[in-house]
């Protein structure tokens, strides 16, 4: 099952929902036919777009709205938390091309900074599956929850089958002893894959899914700090607010600390090419996130 | 416009849209709303702005601005046939070692301001219109809108307060092709009346056909039009020159493989049929 059939699914079976978009169909090609009235396409208007599922939402509806996560979550920003989150009303975002999805198109589509300034909205859940089947598992559990949710789009063609979705959990693929690899989204297969390259030179790696970026599995987390000699934090997004400050929020609330190596964008946005290009220029393929966890843990471990 | 001066234009135009075909085929690119600007793009830059790579820093040059950033591919062949940009460069497209990708950005020699996020350079350009007021400059400023781009508020918050302060040295030039990206506007969210739309905002506007030199020369030669903001509506084609393309609500973007942006080529010069529907083809 694909976004499309479980979201025409859940609609068909819930009066309550309504799927919207700011003119941005990728997802919902075919759901004008088989929602009828219940499909609302607003035209490129974002703000308009969440102002409008507020209204709905208000009156006992789910709208799930969709538009290309840059200017969904920062166009109508200002409408998402004051209209949204003031008010605590279960309206679904769903944010397509978010981080590096965005390949050629060019700063102005890179939605990096997404986890950052959703995160911050109070009572907004944030959410970023590895995969298309990551996806389809914890949709239906977001989609139902009361709270509003910001989802990082990704319906890449899954070559991992995940674990069912428990809200708020994360995925333990691995525990390691040598190092324990934090990831979210996109990027989780090319982790995966750099821990298979590591365990081929003997060492021992975890691998997290995250999932949910907001509630955070605190508790996963920290059994990693704590066995782990490294922990790698990988995302496509800005340094500043993501999973690394996640991270280094939840140690000192905890009085812990830890080696952490983060690889994210450093304050700047990435080149802009096709998607492999991308990868390759920033550094993010597995072969280059192996090569950059092993020299941080030989100079880690000289001292 | 003399006949000698109509088929120099025609003939740049006609490179253009090999530029354009061309990108397509390079990991692709809005092709559709490409093709329905290059007669705007091309018109501007020979015979209104009046800019030489040499005087791009000029703080007296007119300025076009590319707020459909869909259409870079239009703008880029333009800017390298006048020889703002090498050509090779365009051979870059969506790779790491140049900044040619699907959106205008300031690296590239003759872009303004980078645009890609719909309904933000008709505000930039106000700014800029404003400075020059205050400096009392006799230069011009243009802006280039997509259509469905008129969908955004913040377009027409931009005409208020523009026509506000009489920024009559400002001119909003809106490619009207008749589509968003895969669906008419019309059948969407409904534009028409366009001209009165603007007209009750203040502005002052003409409409012509965006793909006749003459009347583009008409509309930019007797401007402005009044104390307020200029407004060209340009009746246009989305895919204008191919007709496999032509007014299709899926040839918004297209990745065309080489042999297929060949077939095309042959279309442009009238010595093939329209390309037959495709199986490779990518579209989104």
């Amino acid at each position: 099952m694909n976004y499309e059939e479980l979201l025409t699914k859940m609609a068909l079976e819930d009066e309550r929902f309504i799927v919207m978009t700011a003119e941005n169909r990728a997802l919902v090609r075919n759901m004008p036919k088989t929602l009828g009235s219940r499909f609302i396409d607003t035209g490129i208007t974002e703000q308009t777009m969440v102002g409008m599922a507020a209204g709905l939402a208000s009156r006992g509806r789910i709208p799930v709205i969709h538009a290309l996560a840059p200017f969904l979550t920062m166009r109508a920003y200002e409408f998402i938390r004051t209209d949204v989150g003031i008010a605590n009303l279960p309206v679904k975002l769903s944010g397509f091309i978010p981080g590096f999805l965005s390949d050629g198109n060019g700063p102005t589509h890179q939605a990096i900074e997404d986890v950052a300034i959703m995160r911050g909205i109070p009572g907004m859940e944030v959410y970023a599956p590895a995969d298309e089947d990551d996806l389809v598992k914890m949709l239906p559990d977001v989609w139902l929850s009361p709270s509003p949710a910001y989802v990082r789009i990704n319906h890449k063609p899954s070559s991992y089958t995940h674990a069912p979705y428990v809200p708020g959990k994360a995925e333990t693929i691995s525990e390691g002893k040598d190092i324990t690899i934090l990831v979210y989204g996109f990027l989780f297969e090319n982790a995966l894959k750099a821990k298979e390259l590591l365990e081929k030179e003997g060492l021992s790696v975890g691998l997290i899914n995250l999932r949910s970026l907001k509630p955070i599995d605190e508790e996963a987390i920290i059994k990693a700090v704590l066995n782990s000699e490294l922990i790698v934090t990988v995302e496509d997004h800005f340094l500043t607010g993501g999973l690394y400050s996640i991270l280094a929020e939840l140690l000192l609330s905890k009085k812990l600390t830890a080696n952490v190596l983060p690889l994210s964008l450093q304050d700047k946005w990435f080149k802009p090419a096709l998607l492999n290009h991308v990868l390759e220029y920033e550094g993010f393929t597995p072969e280059k996130i192996a090569a950059k966890i092993k020299n941080q843990l030989q100079s880690t471990s000289i001292k | 416009m003399t006949e000698e001066k109509l088929q120099s234009l025609q003939e740049l135009s006609l490179k253009v849209r090999e530029h354009i075909i061309a990108m397509s085929a390079t990991g692709g690119c809005f092709i559709g709303a490409s093709l329905s600007c290059v007669e705007l793009m091309t018109y501007l830059y020979s015979e209104f702005l009046d800019l030489e790579p040499e005087t791009l820093k000029d703080p007296n040059r007119n300025y076009l601005f590319l707020s459909k950033g869909h259409d870079v591919p239009a703008m880029y062949g333009t800017l390298a046939e006048l020889g703002f940009i090498d050509k090779a460069r365009l051979d870059n497209h969506l790779l790491t070692n140049d900044s040619i990708y699907w959106h205008p950005n300031r690296n590239i020699p003759g872009v303004e301001f980078h645009s890609g996020s719909l309904g933000h350079l008709p505000a930039v350009a106000a700014g800029i219109a404003l400075d020059c007021k205050l400096k009392n400059q006799d230069n011009h400023i243009v802006v280039i809108t997509g259509d469905g781009e008129l969908n955004e508020g913040s377009v027409w918050e931009t005409l208020l307060v523009a026509n506000a302060y009489n920024l009559n040295n400002l001119t909003i030039l809106v490619d009207r092709n008749q589509f968003q990206a895969n669906i008419r506007t019309e059948e969407l969210i409904p534009l028409e009346s366009l001209d009165d739309k603007f007209a009750a905002f203040g502005c002052n506007v003409k409409r012509i056909n965006g793909h006749d030199f003459n009347a583009l020369e008409e509309v930019f030669t007797s401007l402005p039009y009044g104390k307020n903001v200029n407004v060209v509506i340009a009746d246009t084609v989305r895919g204008k020159g191919l007709p496999s393309i032509e007014a299709r609500a899926d040839r918004w973007f297209c990745s065309f493989t080489k042999d297929e942006a060949s077939q095309l080529l042959n279309e442009l010069h009238g010595t093939a049929k329209a390309l037959l529907e495709s199986e490779t083809l990518i579209v989104r």
